[in-house]
């Protein structure tokens, strides 16, 4: 974690805009944005603004967004439902999606539909989120007007506009990791539908749909667990693109919104938490690990 | 599997006889040529070489394809749909799509292949270090652990952020996002390949570590690396386009796919087609790329071939 804090904060000082210049504008002079410069501690030595830095950190503070002029942490937690939502939607998604298609795909192994689902998940895995957004704005939006194009309504507003509106972006988010999940799901089933244990369930009598879900499942879904993980990841940082695709006032488009403003505390700040999000949601990732399988122990 | 292994060992003799008389044509010419051809045979991988094909060739010779510049901007033909004068329609300030998508394969297989390159040199060199050299493992893998531990795009933006918006920064970008995945891979292989006996005689016999890691180790765990490399060409593609969407990419006047959709998207409403079609070329592109990753694999490793 304090790599990426380095990393982090090295980056964003290593820039060669200057954040005092482009609060004050063109018009400013040259003794104003000393002034402001020193006020804002950026005259001072790079390791001393570091250790400032990490102290905040550490206090939840990322100081004040220089834009906006208020601080990072409040400007991010205004931020983070849509996307800590449209996150969890896309895994809904992908979940949704990912594991039927997988299970039968492995039940019914060579059929037409096996060989569909490969070609659907080679197809997600290339197609960027963000075409896949615009195609399903296009689409859905502007030729059939069935759903809302973009926009975010909060669901505590109106729930059923809430989620028309979160449809879209959950589903352009969550398609290409579906594809992959449902892969891994496959594969994972295969091994185990050769198990003895497959066998002694259904030669006892047990109806092939039980076995399929009750004993098979639950242990092909153990290594499918890891490639969620992985998944969310990948899902937060999608988030960001389509976030702006579909202008989700979440923490991506705020990141980048904050670009070409140069507001670096902001842009440290979100860095930092998502990446501190993604080493939480690892970490439990590890932890239901050994719920699924109780063959691995902790300790 | 097992005919595969008896080619490689006759492969080998007959190298030492061409040595000898030096006339013959190169075995190991012949070798490649038969791996090609097992490529080749998989139609799925034939077509997507092709389509592939295509995209360099557009690339190479974009001056001859495209009809006309890619920014010349003609006031009197803004937003007009795909005709028989602009084959894939105009955008707002009238200029020529296809002419811009042809272009634009220049800037997205530049991205693709020079990332790819710099990040499979630094990657391998520091995989190396890090699973030959116990001493460096520990300093190398956990500065890669750390670059990993953001969401590739996100670090992408935010090194963009630092270094500001201009072809030759994303590709420093990119670099360093897809050097820890080498780096991974290629320690990975090493370590693997250390253990080996011909490894552990070479040192023996007190060859230079340089020397072992360079002629022994790398050449051994290639196969995987250049598969993963196919890869990181699809990667590295689709996030130069998202970079360049985002507007922390490409400059904006420059033509990119990921800059058009960028320009497509305000104006879905009136003109699809600004949209539609780099985002098809960029899908199909990274699509093929894809799938010729996969004929590699099936390839060089048979082991790994899909059930």
């Amino acid at each position: 974690m304090l790599i990426v804090g380095v990393v982090v904060f090295g980056l964003v000082h290593l820039t060669p805009g200057d954040p005092a210049g482009v609060i004050l504008g063109d018009r400013a002079t040259p003794e104003d944005v000393a002034r402001l410069r020193d006020q804002m501690g950026l005259n001072d030595p790079l390791p001393l603004q570091f250790a400032r830095w990490i102290g905040g950190l550490l206090r939840l503070d990322f100081g004040e967004s220089v834009f906006l002029g208020v601080p990072v942490t409040e400007a991010l937690m205004q931020r983070v439902v849509p996307t800590t939502l449209l996150t969890i939607y896309a895994l809904i998604i992908q979940l949704a999606i990912g594991v039927p298609l997988g299970v039968l795909a492995a039940v019914k192994r060579g059929s037409l539909l096996d060989r569909a689902l490969t070609a659907v998940a080679i197809s997600g895995a290339a197609i960027p989120t963000f075409f896949l957004g615009i195609m399903l704005i296009l689409i859905f939006g502007v030729k059939l007007h069935w759903l809302p194009a973009i926009g975010y309504v909060p669901p505590t507003e109106d729930f059923t506009q809430h989620i028309r509106r979160m449809l879209m972006p959950a589903f352009s988010l969550g398609f290409s990791s579906a594809g992959l999940l449902a892969r891994m799901v496959r594969s994972s089933m295969l091994d185990v539908l050769n198990e003895d244990y497959i066998r002694t369930a259904l030669a006892k009598g047990l109806a092939g749909r039980r076995v399929v879900v009750g004993h098979a499942l639950r242990n092909a879904f153990i290594p499918a667990i890891t490639v969620i993980g992985t998944s969310i990841a990948a899902l937060l940082g999608g988030a960001v693109v389509t976030e702006t695709v579909f202008t989700i006032p979440g923490m991506g488009r705020l990141v980048v919104q904050s670009i070409s403003r140069r507001d670096y505390p902001i842009i440290q700040g979100a860095v930092m938490m998502i990446a501190l999000a993604y080493v939480l949601v690892n970490l439990l990732v590890d932890i239901l690990y050994v719920y699924a399988d109780p063959r691995i122990r902790l300790g | 599997m097992g005919s595969s292994s008896g080619r490689a060992i006759s492969g080998n003799l007959g190298t030492i006889k061409t040595d000898l008389d030096g006339a013959t044509i190169s075995p190991k010419a012949r070798i490649k040529a038969d791996w090609l051809r097992r490529l080749v045979s998989n139609p799925v991988t034939a077509i997507s070489l092709t389509v592939l094909g295509i995209t360099v060739l557009m690339a190479l010779f974009a001056p001859v394809i495209a009809p006309q510049s890619p920014t010349f901007a003609d006031p009197f033909v803004r937003l007009q749909g795909p005709s028989t004068d602009h084959l894939l329609g105009t955008d707002d300030l009238g200029r020529d799509v296809f002419s811009r998508l042809v272009y634009g394969a220049r800037i997205s297989l530049v991205i693709g292949i020079g990332v790819t390159l710099a990040s499979a040199i630094f990657g391998s060199i520091l995989g190396l270090l890090a699973g030959y050299v116990d001493r460096l493992d520990p300093f190398i893998m956990r500065t890669m652990d750390g670059l990993m531990a953001f969401p590739s795009i996100l670090l992408a933006i935010a090194i963009m952020a630092s270094l500001g918006p201009s072809t030759f920064n994303v590709f420093m970008a990119l670099t360093v996002v897809y050097t820890p995945t080498i780096a991974r891979l290629v320690r990975s292989t090493t370590l693997v390949i250390r253990q080996q006996p011909y490894v552990e005689s070479a040192r023996v016999v007190g060859m230079r570590d340089s020397h072992i890691m360079g002629k022994y180790i790398f050449p051994n765990g290639l196969s995987p690396l250049i598969v993963q490399c196919t890869f990181v060409v699809a990667f590295a593609i689709i996030s130069e386009a998202s970079l360049s969407f985002l507007g922390a990419g490409v400059p904006p006047q420059q033509p990119t796919w990921g800059n058009m959709l960028r320009d497509g998207q305000s104006l879905m409403q009136q003109a699809w087609w600004m949209a539609v079609f780099p985002g098809t070329i960029l899908f199909v592109t990274v699509l093929a790329m894809n799938l010729v990753g996969d004929g590699l694999r099936d390839t060089l490793d048979p082991r790994s071939r899909r059930r």
